[in-house]
């Protein structure tokens, strides 16, 4: 403590920018969050569960989560190939590609929804031929996989139903896993390849014995990141999701329709649970940070 | 969720030009990579982005600029930037009170703090506006007392006013103000912490005041870095839909922002209406990713080279 007066008597300005601090921060986020808790707590367990885990629901977690993780990887496959074109090639255009990632930040959620079901819907650019392709392939995989359930996919549409959600999450996840990816493949030594080089390895050993390895942490939270993103985005998947009970619900739409019945109480309950699963998540992103940090030496 | 990734500090130093032979991917890899990442790229940003303005435009330019006769279109407009135009300095002011307090000082709880300053990024759209009709909504905390009404613990004057939150501008305000809290902050505690504190305490050596190190020394030197979270908190107040969505009631030409305007004009099968607002949007997209590159150039020239 006393390390903190001597500073405070140099530096002008602690306990004013501090309590601002703490106000505003009480005020706007930590008063309203537990406003949430409160709430709920006025309900017996009984009714929480009822309110938490009626069908509708356990099919909208296990779709938002299901999505979301589909999304995430897809996410962490294409958004690791990007970061590395970004970072070890130069072409032409390179610097606007680079700023274009940041796209799914910057474009309203809403004009991304709208946008999509411009493409995939089945008068769309996209949509038009795709949309047959997709009723094939998975006519096809339902014949040829039987292992895997495809009930839930089988005469789906692209966009207006589950495919749509999937697209929506893709689009919002993306720039998560560039952006961690890159500043981490920038700092990655040449030296280290060249050694693995020079040590007789292929450029394929180099590239999954040695580069992986180091990015894998990076790798790993971008993809958490993009995740969590997915499970509570709303704005662009409301539009294309088709939004059928049951079936293509997301759980944040469900926490508006009981809102839009007046069901304060029911709304709250399905938000607490979404916020102690993101809480648990944020956890473990900043332990996957903490450990790349020290993996990395940043 | 956690915040978006994006930060001026994050940013790579160098670009691969110039990379050794021998840990070089050949040829084909190299054509393969390329493909996929632009083919990716292409599919999933500038397929959509391209869609907005095609959309918009589908109906010949006439139809376009029609579509901003309407009054409705007007008030949506003039909301959102009413409602930038305030969360933004808000969360402009804080983000600097609390890079201050966080980067120039050491205090127990600190680590606690920056978690917390991060936290509205972890929480659903959703449930930023659920929060907030929990407390102004006529079922909440305050909605009792909010409205006009005989309550014995206020004056007589606060009794005959008709306050609204919920449902009309001041909630869709707050639910913008959660949602972006913590775009100036985060960026502007790395870059303080990376600054330290010497030049400040040279000032105060030479006899400046508090208030005059912190106009011509910490200001001049974080400014790039605060135009780049206010550009980014602007972007995502102006562009905020499911917060806002909730707290709004969608009051037709009152409560509508541009982004839930656009809903209605696209339930409403009015698609070139919508698409014509969510231009509007997409150019401001556009702006912010032009404006965000341009700082980042900046920032990589001002710094000296590795």
């Amino acid at each position: 403590m006393s390390s903190v007066a001597s500073r405070r008597s140099v530096l002008p300005g602690f306990g004013l920018s501090l309590g601002f601090t703490l106000a505003y921060l009480g005020l706007i986020v930590l008063i309203p969050l537990s406003a949430a808790f409160i709430k709920t707590s006025g309900m017996t367990w009984a009714e929480f569960v009822a309110a938490v885990a009626s069908p509708r629901l356990i099919a909208s977690y296990k779709l938002s989560f299901g999505i979301s993780l589909l999304a995430a990887i897809v996410n962490a496959f294409f958004g690791g190939i990007v970061a590395w074109v970004l970072v070890r090639y130069t072409f032409p255009g390179r610097r606007v590609v680079d700023a274009l990632v940041d796209l799914p930040f910057a474009l309203p959620t809403a004009v991304a929804g709208i946008a999509l079901c411009a493409l995939y819907a089945r008068n769309g650019w996209v949509g038009e031929w795709l949309d047959p392709i997709w009723a094939g392939g998975i006519k096809w995989l339902s014949t040829h996989v039987p292992w895997i359930d495809w009930a839930g996919w089988l005469g789906s549409k692209l966009a207006y139903d589950r495919p749509g959600i999937f697209l929506a999450l893709t689009f919002i996840g993306l720039p998560f896993v560039v952006r961690t990816l890159q500043p981490v493949l920038a700092e990655l030594e040449p030296e280290l390849e060249e050694a693995a080089a020079t040590l007789g390895a292929n450029r394929w050993q180099t590239m999954t014995r040695v580069i992986f390895p180091e990015l894998l942490p990076a790798l790993i939270t971008g993809f958490a990141l993009a995740f969590a993103r997915g499970i509570g985005e709303y704005g662009s998947v409301v539009f294309i999701a088709g939004n059928q009970p049951l079936h293509s619900e997301i759980t944040p739409l469900l926490i508006i329709t009981k809102l839009e019945q007046y069901d304060y109480r029911g709304a709250t309950a399905i938000a607490v649970v979404m916020l102690v699963t993101s809480f648990l998540l944020l956890l473990l992103i900043n332990l996957l940070q903490k450990w790349s940090r020290r993996y990395y030496r940043l | 969720m956690a915040g978006p990734a994006t930060s001026l500090a994050a940013k790579p130093a160098r670009s691969g030009a110039g990379t050794p032979r021998v840990i070089r991917n050949p040829l084909w890899v190299r054509v393969v990579f390329m493909t996929l990442a632009l083919g990716f790229l292409a599919c999933f940003l500038v397929l959509p982005l391209a869609a907005v303005f095609a959309e918009a435009l589908r109906k010949g330019i006439g139809a376009y600029f029609h579509s901003f006769a309407d009054p409705d279109v007007h008030s949506a407009i003039r909301l959102t930037l009413l409602t930038a135009a305030i969360a933004v300095p808000a969360n402009l002011v804080f983000g600097v009170a609390a890079a201050w307090c966080i980067a120039k000082y050491d205090f127990r709880g600190k680590s606690l703090l920056v978690t917390l300053i991060d936290l509205p990024f972890a929480v659903s759209p959703v449930i930023s506006g659920l929060i907030y009709m929990l407390i102004f909504g006529l079922q909440g905390w305050l909605g009792p007392y909010l409205g006009a009404g005989d309550h014995p613990w206020f004056g007589e004057w606060f009794n005959q006013q008709d306050i609204k939150i919920v449902f009309a501008v001041p909630g869709i305000v707050l639910a913008t103000i959660f949602v972006t809290f913590p775009f100036v902050a985060r960026e502007l505690i790395p870059l303080m912490q990376t600054q330290g504190n010497d030049e400040e305490y040279a000032a105060l050596t030479l006899g400046a005041t508090g208030w005059q190190t912190f106009w011509r020394v910490t200001v001049p030197n974080i400014k790039w870095g605060l135009f780049y979270g206010v550009i980014l908190c602007n972007a995502r107040a102006m562009g905020e839909f499911g917060a806002v969505s909730v707290v709004s009631g969608k009051i037709r030409g009152e409560t509508t922002t541009m982004p839930l305007h656009i809903e209605i004009l696209y339930n409403e099968n009015n698609s070139v209406a919508a698409f014509a607002v969510a231009s509007l949007l997409a150019l401001l997209a556009l702006v912010t990713l032009v404006l965000k590159s341009f700082i980042e150039w900046r920032h990589a020239q001002s710094r000296p080279a590795v």
